[in-house]
């Protein structure tokens, strides 16, 4: 075990020699990396996070001002609520995936990209689903399934799509020069297998006409296959994917190899394995029948393992050189990240117990819980991995203003930890009104008041978002900076050590 | 088998990958396909008239699912406040589910009947000018909007090809049934009559 765990160490470390560049030499295609199409969707992660999170801040605004949608079909919350959560988890989401796993499978493999017009065509064919997404739900074309609410035309492509993704990923692996498949490739692979078989079976529908189908699933069918996608679009998308990328981006930006090869084998595999069993916590206490709901709980607690398996890993690989931490704004970004990752990691088994369930499920604690994982975890370790991805992308040393990263940092820490914290407060109180019951055994309060009691943290997490979102405008001024004036030069394929 | 020959075959690891991740939803989901607790309709539970499909088709369309639940749970406190808890038999014939995850507003599975429809027309038309404390926004298109006859009955075809019970006279009859309705119309419709297989309910 010993000397494979050297060879894991070197094999991270070697890492760090992948930024030494034949700069200024003209190279033929197959001696360079393809970073056109990680140029394209990085450039795209940065565009779709700010109109994702603008749509977000806008129907933040309306649940406090609903005047705001001025009795306009398109422009109504129920509409662009799940615009939003696309446009953030597919959009802003989706495109840090492509970039960043085209980025490290070429690194970590020693070889280019295979096919270049299969990546070309899952950039445009993304942006294309992105685009038909943003036209569609304002138009009331929706299945009205959390987060696969796009019809059937747009399944279709997607699934294109998608099995062009994984043909351009594996095929790069398949050709790989070195023997061993690195650890982030373990996870963006598990991550575009299952995302396929989620997105296929959740989505099958008999088409009425080219805008309306109705699913083949019925009820309680259709909410247990909608939960085992829904879930696991959090568990593989939001999850398995963005372990990969802190599986390289971590280690390269700290200079350390990853802490621990062995914890990073049996995390990978429980994670896995043990995430598609956890969707019925989303249905307890409904009318899925118990048993389901309980194997549900009980792998969501286990759950915890396995994800604090991938937080410690990648904590614990900045042993050695935390005071990088004090300098180092882009390592702060993975640093807050993992800590909110393992927090909501924390959170969400806590949540599928079912008695905490009882008072959670249908309160503003959820929405809490998920913009910890999406915003704590997701974006922040999006944003890191961009600033670190970037300037090695246009032939530079850094980013424009490492300043800026810093404001930036501070600007979404608060941003996130607001916004959190308002929607706990908010979820609690609301669980404890609607169950309160006076002596007589009737209820205490009516709905409405419940409404009422968390207004004020509406405006809390109005003022959160915002501060997020600001963020996200220095983020564009600090990457225009950087790429307007810099053209990219192709990168050698570094031969394996 | 050590790790070390599944890291290096790429064949082995998505083989790997595709059992770890198969055996959490086939047993989870495959079961409640053949069970008759979660496919048989309850006593009083039918499929959807054709207006009232297309009240349900309005709802799903809209995204009312993000801020009302359709599912109530078995607490005393949510007895007292909605109605009896729901069923799966209840919900045989919603596709897709409309359970929902999150109430911004009330749950509205035994909402029909509640109020007149005057009310609901009202309300959905301008909310807070019943519940002046409402968040929820004005639907006023919908009263504007023609219920389409053709679509509604190739509607039910669709769903009589996907198994559910219309018979064919009811597939003839459907475009008679909307015609000349609105959008607002069917919503009422679709809203007025559910959860009101029970007589218990408040």
């Amino acid at each position: 075990m010993k000397s494979r765990k050297t060879a894991c160490s070197a094999q991270a470390l070697q890492l760090e020699d992948n930024s030494i560049q034949n700069r200024g030499l003209t190279l033929d295609t197959a001696a360079s990396y393809n970073d056109k199409v990680v140029r394209q969707f990085s450039i795209m992660v940065v565009i779709w996070g700010i109109v994702g999170m603008l749509v977000g801040v806008f129907i933040a605004a309306q649940l406090i001002w609903p005047q705001l949608n001025f009795d306009l079909p398109f422009l109504t919350y129920s509409r662009l609520r799940p615009l939003h959560t696309n446009a953030v988890i597919f959009a802003f989401g989706g495109s840090a995936l492509f970039a960043t796993s085209y980025y490290v499978v070429q690194r970590t493999c020693h070889v280019r990209l295979a096919f270049d017009k299969l990546a070309a065509f899952t950039f445009w064919g993304w942006q294309l689903i992105i685009v038909l997404a943003a036209i569609t739900l304002p138009l009331g074309i929706t299945q009205s399934k959390e987060y696969a609410e796009l019809e059937w035309p747009i399944d279709l492509l997607i699934a294109v799509v998608w099995v062009a993704y994984a043909i351009v990923f594996f095929a790069t692996i398949a050709k790989r020069r070195i023997k061993h498949i690195y650890v982030a490739n373990w996870f963006y692979g598990a991550f575009i297998i299952t995302v396929a078989v989620l997105h296929i079976f959740n989505n099958l529908a008999l088409p009425v006409t080219l805008t309306k189908s109705y699913i083949i699933y019925t009820g309680v069918v259709d909410a247990m296959m909608q939960w085992w996608y829904g879930h696991n679009a959090v568990g593989f998308f939001l999850t398995a994917g963005f372990l990969g990328m802190m599986y390289y981006f971590v280690p390269k930006q700290a200079g350390r190899p990853v802490y621990s090869y062995r914890l990073s084998v049996v995390h990978f595999w429980s994670l896995i394995a043990v995430y598609m069993w956890a969707g019925p916590h989303h249905l307890h206490y409904t009318s899925l029948p118990d048993w389901a709901q309980t194997l549900g709980m009980v792998f969501s607690i286990i759950l915890l393992a396995p994800s604090w398996g991938g937080m410690i890993n990648g904590m614990m690989t900045l042993s050695g050189a935390w005071h990088k931490l004090r300098s180092d704004p882009i390592l702060k970004f993975m640093i807050v990240a993992l800590s909110f990752y393992g927090m909501s990691t924390f959170e969400g088994p806590m949540m599928s117990i079912k008695t905490v369930n009882a008072l959670s499920h249908y309160t503003n604690w959820t929405i809490g819980h998920v913009h910890s994982g999406a915003l704590g975890w997701v974006a922040m370790m999006t944003i890191g991995s961009i600033y670190s991805l970037l300037p090695r992308l246009y032939n530079r040393e850094s980013m424009y203003s490492i300043k800026l990263i810093d404001a930036h940092f501070w600007t979404s820490t608060i941003g996130v930890v607001l916004y959190a914290v308002s929607m706990w407060i908010a979820g609690v109180t609301e669980g404890l009104m609607w169950r309160a019951v006076n002596s007589d055994g009737t209820l205490t309060y009516s709905f409405v008041e419940s409404l009422k009691a968390v207004e004020p943290y509406h405006y809390f997490r109005l003022l959160g978002g915002l501060i997020f979102f600001s963020g996200m405008i220095i983020m564009a001024y600090n990457v225009w900076k950087t790429v307007s004036d810099k053209k990219p030069v192709p990168v050698a394929v570094l031969d394996p050590a | 088998m050590r790790h070390d020959t599944i890291e290096k075959s790429l064949n082995l690891m998505i083989v790997l990958i595709v059992a770890a991740i198969s055996v959490g939803g086939l047993i989870e989901i495959v079961p409640l396909m053949m069970s008759s607790d979660t496919t048989e309709p309850d006593e009083g539970i039918g499929v959807y008239s054709p207006l009232r499909l297309a009240g349900r088709d309005v709802y799903v369309r809209e995204g009312c699912y993000n801020c009302h639940s359709q599912m109530i749970r078995p607490f005393r406190s949510e007895t007292e406040r909605y109605g009896p808890f729901t069923t799966a038999g209840e919900t045989v014939y919603d596709r897709p589910f409309q359970f929902g995850s999150k109430r911004t507003g009330p749950d509205l599975a035994r909402v029909g009947g509640r109020y007149s429809d005057d009310w609901q027309r009202l309300h959905l038309m301008d909310p807070r000018a019943l519940v002046p404390e409402s968040n929820m926004p004005g639907y006023p298109w919908l009263a504007d909007n023609l219920v389409d006859p053709e679509l509604v009955t190739a509607k039910l075809r669709a769903l009589q090809l996907l198994g559910d019970p219309y018979t064919d006279e009811q597939i003839a009859g459907a475009a008679a049934a909307v015609e000349g309705r609105s959008e607002l119309d069917a919503l009422v419709a679709y809203l007025q009559e559910l959860g009101t297989n029970r007589k218990n309910r408040r």
